[in-house]
């Protein structure tokens, strides 16, 4: 379980997160939504240590995230931030190879060897794996990444906005990939989105932020509709149901 | 099985090597290996230096065209040796054990480094253009206080001082070559000892704290490693501004993957080969009609612009 007890965080003068306190249990898919600027990204940098905390505790199965080494964490807990730049000219292969840092130690064996390939399959990366990084597109390159977050074989997974970039056919076959992950594999996936009917479709929970402070956590049953989304975005949004499946008519 | 590029490297080395210790060599074999043995070492010594420390710098620092030249750090240096004079006087100054001595400025240049450095390189560190103006700000403030120093204190002091201020290939001060030669060890063994860590935070700061790197330690640890490796050049031969860009980008080029396993050890054979190799070309086969260093700084200032103004990513 990763649990967000009392956090606020300021940038500058700032409030970005004022008191949210959360618990995300283990298992499952959580998805967290709300408008630009709700503090969703620095939610998840905070839970994943890259951010310090500056007011209030996070803990991952009982480990506090400020006190736990960092390399105890990073087999436990793995982030995939928005756009990470990466100036090293870089393969796929080698990419995703960087992924089992935290169990390796820059020594790869079989093991390891073999979670690289595995991470490359599962992604369809094959025939791009000897590519270099910036011969990539962007949907690829987000590809890659994914991969590379993968193959850390953490119980935690966290994504901000894993779906950027990505055409739908990808967008559909990641958020399939991730179900998957959560559902065979058990492992607990948080993930940003922002197209709210991919967190209906795919999510086992959502949670809504809204400037800084946690405004609905719940089943998608309960958070997509129109009052709740009126409490997140601020905004009437029309839910209907299509083919039996919850559908935010968010885009006409 | 060591990388061929590497093999390939440490031959051009050893090539270059035997050039500046048998080239024009005539009388006694016993003096004339000894003399140009040590100069040959102080030399290789000093270019490997000044290439694994650029490396180390600038996989830290997240960007592949300023060096710790650039930045500063052996104006540092220089300032911490003025300020010396200054205190102490040119007698007690010269009186001072010259090893006791270096080993004392180095450990200041250590804490002075981690705090300054440590402290601007550490977040913001994705900005080129911030760092860039940090360096040049800090770089002009270290010189110019420098300066100011030289205009206070007296002129047989100044004379001292600036034995110590140019870049000089031709008379390396060997006197400091074990001193120095142990700080190399120390900073270019830490580099060693993490370069997988090193590896990883190639994909920078977030990227690297996710797999687990101790990313603020890590820069800190590499800055003080990167601060002991410019003491021992700058104390050795003095300042050199553009030679570890040189030196660095072309060992990006030999080895455009990002493992410092195989970096390191190029950067040090290229800087060392650059240095023995150039400085036996102007010694012995130009006969001194110019000087390395000018022609270093000229060629490294021009790679600096075309990094600057074509390769910026």
């Amino acid at each position: 379980m990763i649990a967000v007890e009392n956090v606020s965080h300021r940038i500058g003068g700032a409030a970005i997160l004022t008191d949210v306190s959360l618990a995300i249990p283990r298992g499952g898919l959580t998805a967290l939504i709300g408008p630009n600027g709700a503090g969703k990204s620095t939610l998840l940098s905070l839970v994943a240590r890259l951010t310090p905390l500056q007011a209030g505790r996070v803990t991952v199965d009982g480990l506090d995230v400020s006190r736990t080494p960092s390399r105890d964490l990073a087999r436990k807990l793995a982030i995939l931030r928005q756009d990470p730049a990466i100036a090293a000219r870089l393969t796929v292969r080698d990419l995703v190879g960087f992924g089992r840092y935290p169990h390796s130690r820059g020594r790869p064996g079989l093991e390891d060897a073999a979670a690289v390939e595995a991470a490359i399959e599962r992604f369809a990366l094959g025939p791009l794996a000897g590519r270099f990084l910036d011969e990539l597109s962007g949907g690829q390159r987000q590809r890659a990444l994914v991969a590379m977050t993968f193959a850390q074989e953490t119980d935690y997974i966290l994504l901000d906005e894993p779906l950027n970039n990505l055409d739908m056919v990808f967008a559909r076959a990641l958020m399939r990939a991730l179900r998957a992950l959560a559902d065979d594999a058990g492992r607990t996936i948080v993930v940003v989105l922002h197209e709210i009917n991919y967190a209906a479709a795919w999510a086992d929970h959502i949670v809504a932020l809204r400037d800084g402070r946690v405004v609905g956590t719940g089943t998608p049953e309960a958070i997509v509709s129109t009052q709740a989304l009126r409490a997140a975005f601020g905004t009437d949004i029309e839910v209907t149901r299509i083919a039996g499946r919850l559908v935010a008519l968010h885009h006409a | 099985m060591p990388d061929r590029r590497l093999v390939l490297l440490a031959l051009l080395l050893a090539a270059a090597a035997a050039a500046f210790l048998l080239i024009g060599a005539r009388g006694s074999w016993s003096f004339l290996l000894a003399f140009r043995g040590q100069r040959l070492l102080a030399l290789a010594l000093v270019g490997a230096a000044v290439g694994v420390a650029t490396v180390m710098f600038q996989t830290v620092s997240g960007n592949r065209i300023l060096t710790p030249a650039i930045m500063g750090f052996d104006a540092l240096y220089l300032l911490i040796q003025s300020g010396l004079v200054m205190a102490l006087g040119a007698t007690a100054y010269v009186q001072i054990d010259p090893r006791a001595k270096f080993l004392a400025e180095a450990a200041v240049m250590m804490l002075a480094a981690s705090t300054l450095f440590a402290a601007l390189l550490g977040r913001g560190r994705s900005d080129l253009y911030r760092l860039l103006l940090v360096g040049i700000i800090f770089g002009t403030l270290f010189r110019s206080l420098t300066n100011l120093v030289q205009r206070l204190i007296d002129p047989n002091e100044f004379a001292i001082f600036q034995g110590a201020a140019f870049a000089r290939f031709s008379n390396v001060d060997t006197g400091l070559l074990a001193a120095a030669a142990l700080l190399v060890a120390l900073g270019a063994g830490y580099g060693w000892a993490a370069r997988h860590a090193l590896d990883v935070a190639t994909l920078g700061r977030e990227a690297a704290v996710s797999l687990g790197v101790e990313h603020d330690r890590l820069s800190r640890r590499t800055l003080i490693a990167v601060a002991l490796l410019v003491s021992a050049t700058t104390a050795l031969v003095g300042p050199v501004t553009f030679f570890g860009l040189l030196v660095a980008s072309l060992a990006y080029v030999l080895f455009p993957e990002p493992r410092h396993g195989l970096l390191l050890p190029a950067a040090a054979l290229i800087g060392a080969t650059a240095l023995v190799a150039g400085q036996t070309l102007f010694e012995r086969l130009l006969g001194m009609a110019s000087t390395l260093s000018v022609v270093v700084e000229f060629g490294g200032g021009f790679l600096f612009l075309f990094l600057l103004l074509w390769r910026r990513r």
